[in-house]
């Protein structure tokens, strides 16, 4: 079998990074993955690649393969034209760490901030009765494993390098996750119409597209949480009926669009990880 | 390099991620205890992540003559009597709490008609008994455990590898170890440390695991002091993929065959006939038929007196049952066997199995819907580890506990599928809550001898240095390890075998300070495996040394030259420690058994 021909990044947030060329031996059924291990263990061994269960499961390898957001564990050397050259990238709207590795720690701060499962404080346990196919939709959104390439591929996030009003599409999806759980019973609209920002998604189902779980994030988790925040904060008929009822949430917040702009997801700081992410 | 490390005193420091680490994290912080939780990778990627089939606890939804007695025999039973009686009691009885407690926790298991928790019945398991999500069950584990660690507050440190545990002279001290994204060393000083560092694939080629798994907690422990046990016990999980190269060993989950897949050789023949033992035959179906039936009454949920398919025998015997066919020349194609789940309805195999599903289409070109998998053992878990306590995870060394699959004692000689994930957060809650309260008799976070702290940095430097004789490049030496575990200290092991593989680990222990490395510090692979081969060459000899002292076959320890169990080990555990700069092995009674227990394994409850 032919080489492969692949130019990978390298480079470190100080210096200016170049794609170094690496003709690589393949074997049936090899990945982008085996390509890099194998670079690594033959022609640069400090290569910085992250990954972990080389099996789908764990969303560790992503990389832009020929400018599409990859699991590079997924992703098959037998998918490219013979002789064709397969360039691999860092995500891009996250910092370098160094080569194909990048500082994903933003995604983590944006999580902790999402308020927390909450169950009933008044039914037992031994009451609960869910029944399959009311949990499928939920059971959809906790596949994710977190590879983050929906967040690479968003505009939003892209556009954004600094201070990021928009949580994502992965947040959204966790969001629903919750929001949509048999038995939760925290309201988290407001945190999805302010800091989340749940408004500046435009529905161009760019993430849906790149998502390896197959998870319909636009529309299983997005629409219906923007319908939502549009129904608590935007229904005329229901704004009024809270007014009457003196229900403050809502006054004055039916206007087009998120609310201005209350970034308080400060989005990633460029240069050299810090590494104590804690 | 000269500089300080940063410094992150705690209560608690737990060292792994994965459901064992979370769980005991997040019981110390309930206890009250300032925690750090220390993770190789990335929060959420620990290996628990690969955990398909489910989390066995005797809830009986499905079988309601479940129990946790019948649960306790299934475990001794599966791990020949060699595990620690207690510790398989105390699992057996607070597994379906900690279960219940997931699910009160946020997770959404697939559920019965009735609206509870659902159970699929896995190999070795009298009754369905494991809670699960599909085929991702450790997803669903990991992520409800990583939304509560994180509601809680817990100190995460991210990609952070310890190299060194400080634990002289009396009482561990502290960990210290290295930021992987910026190189820059770190000092964690704590009362009490916990190891939840998982298992030791890496030391095999061919394996489920991922590369974390290089044996970290238990060389950390052994070099501390602490004693390992059971370490000739590695499971060979008998279904992995074989085909293509670039996935060889990847785990094709026991829920295939929990879900009515069949395994046939290159001839058709349906072989795990042949192999059921004799004194557990009448556990099994009888024929083709009966067994068919059962799986015609698993998929729609009913009960049925039908007895459970021949696949479904213990992992141990179906790993060398299609190790055998293989070797005698009746094996697939790429050298495995034949695993058929395609003559179920599609759709129902896309629901139960969806990750397999995907895996194979993606990975190998292959519908299971249409057609059988080809399947082969692949290294897959760690039975030893370290020596604990059964009750609160102590190990032998003061302040150092451990638990999950870097811990010795549920399991036994071989364990069932399902029992991990249930005693990750089983001995994970007690094991938290143990360290918190020995961290609460502790006044202050123990010093940490700064000269101890400097002989660490220098040691984890010493791969960048410039050396006047030979070089050892860390792949190569990592490929050679590999290549001495799997060939020699592999499924059938034997005299002569296991004497080759210790004298060739001893020529690798001479020639490991010779490793050096290029480029800088900041995520640097290479670096990292230079630590990861030292820890995988401690435990690499102790499964060594462990396999030759057991002059048996019993589990997952065959000796071609001692093809029989042996009622003399029956009641031993082989135990090894650090004896002045070399291994010192030496055999241990196993805790006796109380009657009560004792006849709970001699009654027929199925």
């Amino acid at each position: 079998m032919a080489d492969a021909h692949l130019s990978v990044f390298r480079g470190t947030p100080e210096t200016e990074g170049t794609f170094v060329p690496f003709d690589v031996p393949v074997e049936d059924g090899m990945v982008v993955l085996d390509a890099l291990h194998w670079i690594q263990a033959h022609e640069a061994p400090d290569l910085a690649v992250r990954w972990n269960c080389k099996a789908a499961k764990c969303g560790s390898c992503s990389a832009e393969v020929n400018g599409k957001p990859s699991l590079t564990c997924k992703t098959r050397l037998s998918d490219f034209e013979e002789g064709e050259t397969i360039t691999v990238e860092p995500m891009r709207a996250f910092p370098l760490v160094r080569d194909l590795v990048t500082d994903v720690s933003w995604n983590y701060e944006v999580n902790k901030r999402i308020p927390p499962f909450q169950p009933p404080a008044d039914q037992p346990q031994e009451s609960w009765r869910w029944q399959q196919q009311d949990i499928e939709r939920v059971q959809e959104f906790r596949k994710c494993i977190e590879c983050f390439l929906c967040q690479d591929v968003c505009h939003v996030l892209r556009n954004h390098e600094t201070e990021r009003p928009f949580m994502g599409p992965r947040f959204l999806v966790r969001s629903a996750g919750l929001e949509m759980h048999p038995i939760d019973t925290a309201d988290r609209t407001q945190h999805l119409k302010d800091e989340g920002g749940i408004g500046y998604c435009n529905i161009t189902k760019c993430c849906t597209e790149v998502c390896p779980e197959h998870i319909k994030i636009t529309d299983n988790a997005i629409i219906p949480l923007k319908e939502r925040v549009a129904d608590k904060y935007y229904d005329p008929i229901q704004v009024a009926w809270r007014k009457l009822r003196g229900d403050k949430t809502g006054e004055g917040d039916a206007t087009d669009g998120p609310s201005t702009p209350p970034p308080i997801l400060r989005g990633p700081t460029s240069g050299p990880a810090s590494g104590d992410s804690d | 390099m000269n500089d300080a490390p940063e410094r992150y005193p705690h209560d608690v420091l737990v060292i792994g991620a994965g459901g064992a680490g979370l769980r005991a994290a997040i019981e110390a912080a309930e206890k009250g205890a300032s925690v750090g939780l220390v993770c190789k990778s990335l929060l959420g990627k620990a290996h628990t992540v690969m955990a398909e089939g489910g989390v066995a606890a005797a809830l009986g939804h499905v079988a309601e003559k479940d129990s946790w007695q019948v649960h306790f025999r299934d475990t001794m039973v599966g791990g020949k009597l060699l595990n620690n009686p207690r510790m398989a009691e105390i699992h057996a009885k607070e597994a379906p709490d900690r279960v219940r407690e997931l699910e009160a926790w946020g997770a959404v298991f697939d559920r019965t008609r009735d609206g509870r928790i659902l159970q699929r019945p896995f190999g070795g398991h009298t009754h369905p008994r494991l809670a699960h999500v599909g085929d991702r069950t450790g997803l669903e584990m990991i992520r409800t455990l990583q939304d509560r660690a994180v509601a809680a507050g817990i100190a995460v440190y991210m990609e952070c590898t310890i190299t060194h545990l400080l634990a002289r002279p009396d009482r561990v001290k502290g960990a210290f170890g290295y930021w992987r994204t910026s190189g820059r060393t770190v000092l964690f000083p704590a009362k009490s440390i916990v190891l939840a560092t998982g298992g030791i694939g890496r030391a095999y080629e061919v394996t489920s695991n991922s590369w974390e798994y290089s044996g970290d907690g238990q060389a950390l422990a052994y070099l501390a002091g602490a004693e390992l046990m059971d370490m000739e016990f590695v499971q060979f999980h008998p279904t992995g993929m074989v085909w293509p190269p670039g996935v060889r060993g990847l785990l094709v989950t026991e829920a295939v065959r929990g879900e009515g897949g069949i395994l046939r050789n290159k001839d058709g023949e349906r072989f795990m006939w042949k192999y059921l033992p004799e004194d557990r035959r009448d556990e099994y179906a009888a024929t083709d038929e009966e067994a068919k039936r059962w799986v015609e009454a698993q998929s729609e949920g009913r009960t049925t007196d039908a007895r459970r398919p021949p696949e479904l025998s213990t992992r141990d015997n179906v790993a060398r049952a299609i190790y055998t066919e293989v070797r005698e020349g009746r094996g697939s194609p790429h050298g495995g066997v034949f695993l058929d789940i395609s003559y179920l309805p599609a759709d129902h195999v896309r629901r139960k199995l969806p990750s397999m599903y995907e895996q194979f289409k993606e990975l190998a070109d292959v519908d299971i819907t249409a057609g059988p998998m080809e399947v082969g053992p692949t290294t897959h878990y760690m039975m030893g580890g370290i020596r604990v306590d059964a009750d609160t995870g102590a190990t032998t060394r003061a302040g150092l506990y451990a638990v999950g699959e870097v811990s010795a004692g549920m399991h036994g000689a071989n364990r069932l599928g399902g029992n991990s994930l249930s005693d990750l957060l089983v001995f994970g809650q007690r094991t938290g809550a143990a360290a918190a309260a020995s961290a609460a008799e502790q006044a202050e976070v123990p010093y940490v001898d700064p000269q101890a702290v400097q002989v660490a940095a220098r040691e984890l430097a010493a791969p960048f240095e410039a050396s006047a004789g030979d070089r050892e490049d860390p792949h190569r030496f990592h490929e050679a390890l590999q290549a001495t575990m799997g060939t020699l200290v592999g499924i059938f092991r034997k005299e002569d075998d296991l004497d080759e593989a210790i004298r060739r680990l001893a020529d690798l222990r001479a020639r490991w300070p010779a490793i050096r490395i290029g480029g800088g510090r900041a995520y640097n692979p290479g670096w990292g495996l230079v630590y990861e081969v030292r820890n995988m060459l401690i435990v690499s000899e102790a499964i060594a040394r462990s396999a030759k002292a057991r002059r048996e076959s019993r589990g997952a320890h065959s000796r071609l030259d001692f093809p029989d169990p042996d009622p003399a080990w029956s009641n031993q555990n082989v135990v090894a420690r650090l004896a002045t700069d070399a291994m010192d092995i030496s055999t241990t009674p196993l805790p006796a058994m109380p009657d009560d227990l004792r006849q709970l394994i001699s009654t027929e409850s199925h």
